[in-house]
């Protein structure tokens, strides 16, 4: 296995992937079965290096604490780890994550999960009074940039991410996810080609409720990276896709943009297409830009991201890698190839591609706006 | 003739049939539940060769084919007839990105809409013209660097947007036609906007009513002008981007 504390001196990673997602709007729960076989149909999109999943609505029993999944190479990185959790947080539940070996995967960290909540009289606070969500990025952030062998790889509440080295239809295998049920789920088949295929470097990443799968290659990863580093992110994991996590933890949760405008940021119009917008919408998006030039993303990418209230997918503006949505009913589905959603819905009611740069966003029920009109294509 | 029950085989195994079959001499293939399988038909050969698909084929369909007939009953995905040589692929419903790119020959005609990058890189030389028509409406970057051969966009679906951005940039070659009216200004500046005359007409009515055959179109709805055609100011736009003009 390769150590978890990946010291690979290597800039970051292009991958050519496949990428699934899953949600009902109602947030009926579904159990990992159509994800898997969804993504299995992708399965020659990857070469085993890396696969993974995200679910949502997974830990209803613990929905308001966070469940942390943390990898570790040996025993002493737990205790270490564990030192760490106990000083800082209340635990409420701790587990190992259940896990069958099978003859493919059979080569694995050790994998444990934490539900918990940061503690109010935690030593931090001598110095600084940060919020539990932030106290939550900084310790994620601190445990994968110092803590050798140990990998904190999902820290949401309600939500989780299971992924590995191996093909993703055999990681669902491995985590048994025919047990796990949620309303939204994502997957992710990886194609390394620029940085070795270990576990912390499978799809999904995820920050507290984020989380990304990603196909493509992030070309400006140099000039997010720095961005983020202002913002204290710690971009341990030497993987394009991580910056786009911390660039929606930031830009949504830190400074409250909505989630389209966010998209809009990542995939900003050009200024040729700003040109031509109507003075409102002119001033708005130069005002992004301008402030938000750094967190743009540059190369040819596709993206499903999910939170606690929908799903979206995103491509870069130029439509370099592929994207095809499809919706039967209270279920709408995002792959790479469109057969991949007829293996598990082979009579959608429709089925249309996202327009370059512009975000398919579809929201739970609950939430106000269920589509986004200008935003929500379908013909 | 034969029917191969594509249900669950890999790609791999899938093609290995279809190359023995027509390698037997068998010219009518019937593919069911096909459903994501990659490179159907690429790289075959012969006359009279027909595959008919029943599904959604996988990315990569009828790249390089030289002269059989491809017929898929539903949609397609990605690079659909890749530097194709001969032959022809007809979509009954829509098509995904890059389709027909490199195309040296032979047709592509879709019913639907087709996604982004249609017909780039596509060229022609003397009775070798490849041609794609499409029913509905295209993405950007339609006819980029095309260097020859035909494409018509029928916009048949009334929708507003019949083509995103980069319309035929870098074209120098070929034709595109279109049977709407667009507002071109705000396209390339390196192809010219003209309305079609007879000579067009005749060249395209062959094609046009193949076409309406094909999808059960009324064919004088279809060839009922007028057309407008679009066509590159030059036939070496990038003479002096490396020089200055005067050399």
């Amino acid at each position: 296995m390769l150590r978890l504390k990946n010291n690979f001196s290597i800039e970051h990673d292009i991958a050519g992937c496949g990428l699934c997602g899953i949600i009902n709007i109602r947030k009926i729960r579904t159990n990992g079965e159509d994800i898997k076989k969804a993504i299995a149909l992708e399965h020659d999109r990857g070469n085993g290096l890396g696969g993974g999943f995200a679910v949502y609505g997974c830990y209803p029993e613990y929905a308001d604490i966070y469940a942390f999944h943390v990898m570790y190479d040996d025993l002493a990185a737990k205790h270490d780890v564990e030192e760490y959790f106990k000083n800082n947080f209340i635990i409420e539940k701790q587990e190992s994550i259940p896990v069958f070996k099978t003859s493919k995967i059979n080569d694995h960290p050790i994998l444990h999960r934490y539900f918990m909540k940061p503690k109010s009289d935690r030593e931090d606070r001598l110095l600084h009074d940060l919020g539990d969500d932030d106290f939550v990025v900084s310790s994620v952030m601190l445990i994968n940039s110092e803590y050798d062998g140990a990998y904190v790889f999902s820290s949401g509440k309600n939500m989780g991410a299971f992924k590995g080295v191996g093909y993703p239809e055999d990681i669902a295998d491995f985590y048994m996810l025919d047990n796990v049920e949620g309303y939204m789920w994502t997957a992710h088949n990886r194609f390394p080609t620029n940085t070795p295929g270990w576990w912390g470097g499978a799809h999904p990443f995820t920050l507290l409720d984020w989380s990304i799968v990603h196909n493509g290659e992030i070309s400006s990863y140099g000039i997010n990276k720095r961005y983020l580093e202002m913002f204290k992110y710690n971009l341990a994991l030497k993987t394009d896709t991580e910056v786009i996590a911390y660039i929606l933890d930031l830009l949504i949760r830190k400074h409250g943009l909505p989630v389209e405008l966010a998209m809009n940021v990542l995939a900003a119009p050009f200024y040729q297409t700003i040109e031509k917008m109507e003075p409102k919408q002119k001033e708005l998006y130069t005002a992004l830009r301008q402030i938000y030039g750094s967190a743009l993303l540059n190369g040819p990418f596709a993206i499903i991201f999910g939170y606690p209230d929908g799903m979206v997918a995103l491509n870069d503006r130029i439509k370099l890698r592929p994207l095809v949505a499809g919706t039967k009913g209270d279920f709408t589905y995002i792959a790479s190839e469109e057969s991949s959603i007829r293996e598990i819905c082979p009579y959608p009611d429709v089925v249309w591609s996202p327009k370059a740069g512009e975000p398919i966003i579809i929201k739970t029920i609950n939430t106000e706006n269920i589509s986004q009109k200008q935003r929500l294509i379908i013909s | 003739m034969i029917t191969i029950d594509a249900k669950g085989l890999h790609y791999k195994e899938l093609n290995k049939i279809i190359r023995e079959s027509i390698a037997s001499g068998i010219k009518n293939v019937f593919l069911e539940n096909v459903n994501g399988q990659y490179y159907i038909g690429d790289g075959i050969k012969g006359d009279n060769i027909t595959i008919t698909v029943n599904g959604v084929p996988g990315n990569d369909l009828g790249v390089f084919m030289d002269g059989p007939s491809i017929i898929v009953n539903n949609n397609v995905q990605d690079n659909v007839g890749n530097t194709m040589n001969s032959g022809k692929i007809t979509i009954k419903g829509d098509a995904g990105d890059v389709v027909g790119y490199g195309m040296r020959g032979g047709r592509i005609y879709i019913r639907g809409n087709a996604g982004y990058r249609i017909g780039i890189h596509m060229k022609g030389y003397n009775e070798q013209i490849p041609i794609i028509i499409i029913g509905g409406k295209v993405g950007s970057f339609f006819g980029e660097y095309m260097a020859g051969g035909v494409m018509v966009l029928l916009g048949l679906n009334n929708s507003e947007e019949l083509a995103g951005e980069y319309f035929g940039v870098g074209m120098h070659g070929g034709a595109i036609y279109l049977k709407k009216k667009i507002d071109f200004s705000k396209y390339s500046k390196e192809v010219e906007f003209l309305e079609a005359n007879d000579d067009d007409m005749a060249f395209l009515k062959k094609y046009l009513l193949e076409y309406a055959k094909d999808f059960n179109l009324s064919s004088e709805d279809l060839i009922g002008g007028p057309f407008y055609k679009i066509v590159p100011s030059s036939a070496r736009p990038y003479a002096h981007l490396y020089t200055s003009s005067s050399l």
